[in-house]
């Protein structure tokens, strides 16, 4: 259905703006089953998805199950499938989508608790496997100094808000669900490269990101740098950097070789 | 009772939303993959086509890029190749084509790229075929095992490509003597043109990136590394761009030289 303005009062400028109908398709069900439903909302302009599924809530569907929190896209709460592609309901505008229906489902990825409501635990598990920072030994608290230029890369990770789009659009989660246990996905891997790059982080963190938690799986296609709302440049400044990383470690003989040669020469590694 | 073979899996599998569509993207998701599909093929085509012509690559002083360095005592003894510079090192048993020598190399650096393995992955593999669009096949093993393990030598077919940069811009300035004078043909620029871009490429390379400083976690102590890092950082957002651009020229190079050594056309002479 396409968008038309309420044609029963004349525009005026000084008027409330007269609200647009937007045609929605909202998944309602739970784990048991379920379908999508078709709605009119009236929607305003400038408004966003966000605000016509709680327009909606408000109107038509009281019982509408949906996450949401600031409405401003920092705090990752409002995570959906708008037409399909994963997106922050709080940060699609109307504007931004084509006439025509609104198709809004659930993630797709994680299991469905109701409606737009899903179960990430998937990804509060792998949290629990990351390794925290690691300091050096005899550095206490408080006497950690470190220059601008070397905390730059990791402060981009500390970007992220946890919406988990990343996660859900990442195939190797959603088609896969064997991989789903050795695969902690696009949200650590930029947790290990934040603390592997982090100056005063003493743990060699490739073993476990190589061996454990498949990094090898990932085939670098961008979905998640695509779909993440805080604008990390998870591939190229995460994921391809730890590959390079843990190819020094384990593919790269010559470079080793060269390595361990210029410890044997009583020069420092660079680090 | 549901075989392993019937059990749904991915986007379908069970407790996550009952969605029927495969998708629900209404964008045309499929543009990219199919337009990277086909500009690839085409040049898979031409370059196959091109290096088994074995002959056509040499109009002075213009030399193709797919033939330099012409190693084989052969070459020059075809039709379009007199009188081209070689180093005979593969002696005269060597009777095939001499292109097949030296393409391995380009050709291994562009396949182990990490940006041609999104776009092969997405537009030959179909995995995914794009973001949040299920992939055709259920057994998934990424790039941790054989043949795709070798992915992670991308590095020294970039160090050869290294190699490969210097020799074709050695041409492209051998392309400005005509005869012991210097001047302009279009072929002289043509070669310049070929050799920036395809250091441009190389240079925005993610193992480039990664050898001149990004293994380090210590800027602030490695000056000029950082700096370097620096420089090819900011080109390293456009990897993708010259990847296409080079890919493109090279062929485009090829074609040049081999229209001038066949004699279809003439090579205009600035001065």
């Amino acid at each position: 259905m396409t968008s038309q303005p309420r044609a029963d009062k004349p525009a005026a400028a000084d008027a409330e703006p007269v609200p647009l109908t937007r045609a929605l398709r909202v998944w309602r069900g739970d784990k048991a089953g379920g379908a999508l439903t078709d709605y009119a909302v009236p929607a305003h302009e400038g408004e966003v998805v966000l605000d016509v599924l709680h327009r909606l809530q408000a109107t038509q569907a009281n019982d509408l199950a949906i996450r949401w929190n600031c409405k401003a896209g920092k705090c990752g709460s409002c995570s959906m499938e708008i037409n399909g592609r994963p997106r922050l309901a709080c940060m699609a505008r109307l504007s931004s989508l084509p006439d025509g229906p609104i198709t809004v489902t659930p993630l797709r990825t994680f299991p469905v608790i109701r409606d737009l409501v899903t179960n990430v635990t998937f990804n509060y598990d792998w949290a629990l496997q990351v390794r925290s920072f690691a300091p050096p030994d005899g550095l206490p608290p408080g006497q950690y100094r470190m220059a601008q230029a070397d905390v730059d890369r990791s402060q981009e990770f500390r970007k992220c808000i946890e919406c988990w789009l990343c996660q859900d659009v990442c195939h190797v989660i959603r088609d896969h669900d064997d991989a789903k246990p050795v695969y902690a996905g696009p949200r650590y891997f930029i947790r290990h490269a934040e603390l592997d790059m982090h100056p005063l982080d003493a743990a060699d963190r490739r073993d476990a990101l190589r061996e454990r938690h498949g990094l090898g799986l990932c085939n670098i296609t961008k979905c998640c740098t695509e779909v993440c709302p805080a604008g990390i440049k998870i591939t190229d400044n995460a994921i391809i950097p730890m590959k390079e990383r843990s190819a020094d470690q384990r593919y790269d003989p010559l470079g080793r070789v060269l390595r361990s040669w210029r410890r044997r020469e009583g020069r420092p590694p660079a680090g | 009772m549901t075989s392993t073979a019937t059990k749904p899996s991915g986007v379908r599998a069970r407790g996550r939303a009952a969605i029927g569509a495969r998708t629900l993207r209404t964008d045309r998701w499929w543009a990219y993959p199919l337009t990277t599909f086909t500009v690839l093929a085409s040049f898979v085509g031409y370059a196959t086509y091109a290096a088994i012509a074995n002959r056509d690559y040499f109009a002075a002083p213009y030399i193709s890029p797919f033939y330099s360095p012409c190693l084989s005592f052969h070459c020059g003894t075809v039709p379009g190749s007199h009188g081209v510079p070689h180093l005979g090192w593969f002696g005269t048993w060597w009777i095939i084509t001499p292109a097949v020598i030296i393409l391995i190399f380009p050709l291994g650096f562009r396949l182990t790229c990490y940006y041609y393995r999104k776009a092969y992955y997405r537009s030959w593999w179909l995995s995914p075929p794009a973001c949040a669009v299920p992939e055709p096949r259920r057994r998934y093993t990424g790039e941790t095992r054989f043949p795709l393990l070798g992915q992670n030598i991308h590095r020294y077919f970039f160090y050869a490509a290294l190699v490969f940069n210097v020799i074709l811009t050695w041409d492209a300035v051998l392309g400005f003597d005509f005869g012991g004078h210097i001047g302009v043909g279009v072929g002289s620029v043509v070669l310049v043109i070929n050799a920036v871009l395809l250091w441009l490429y190389s240079l925005s390379c993610h193992a480039c990136r990664h050898a001149v400083g990004g293994r380090i976690n210590h800027f602030s102590k490695h000056p000029v590394r950082y700096k370097a890092w620096t420089f090819v950082s900011r080109l390293n957002p456009y990897h993708g761009n010259f990847a296409w651009a080079s890919l493109i020229f090279v062929a485009l190079t090829d074609l040049y030289v081999r229209l001038v050594a066949s004699g279809v056309i003439h090579d205009p002479r600035v001065f």
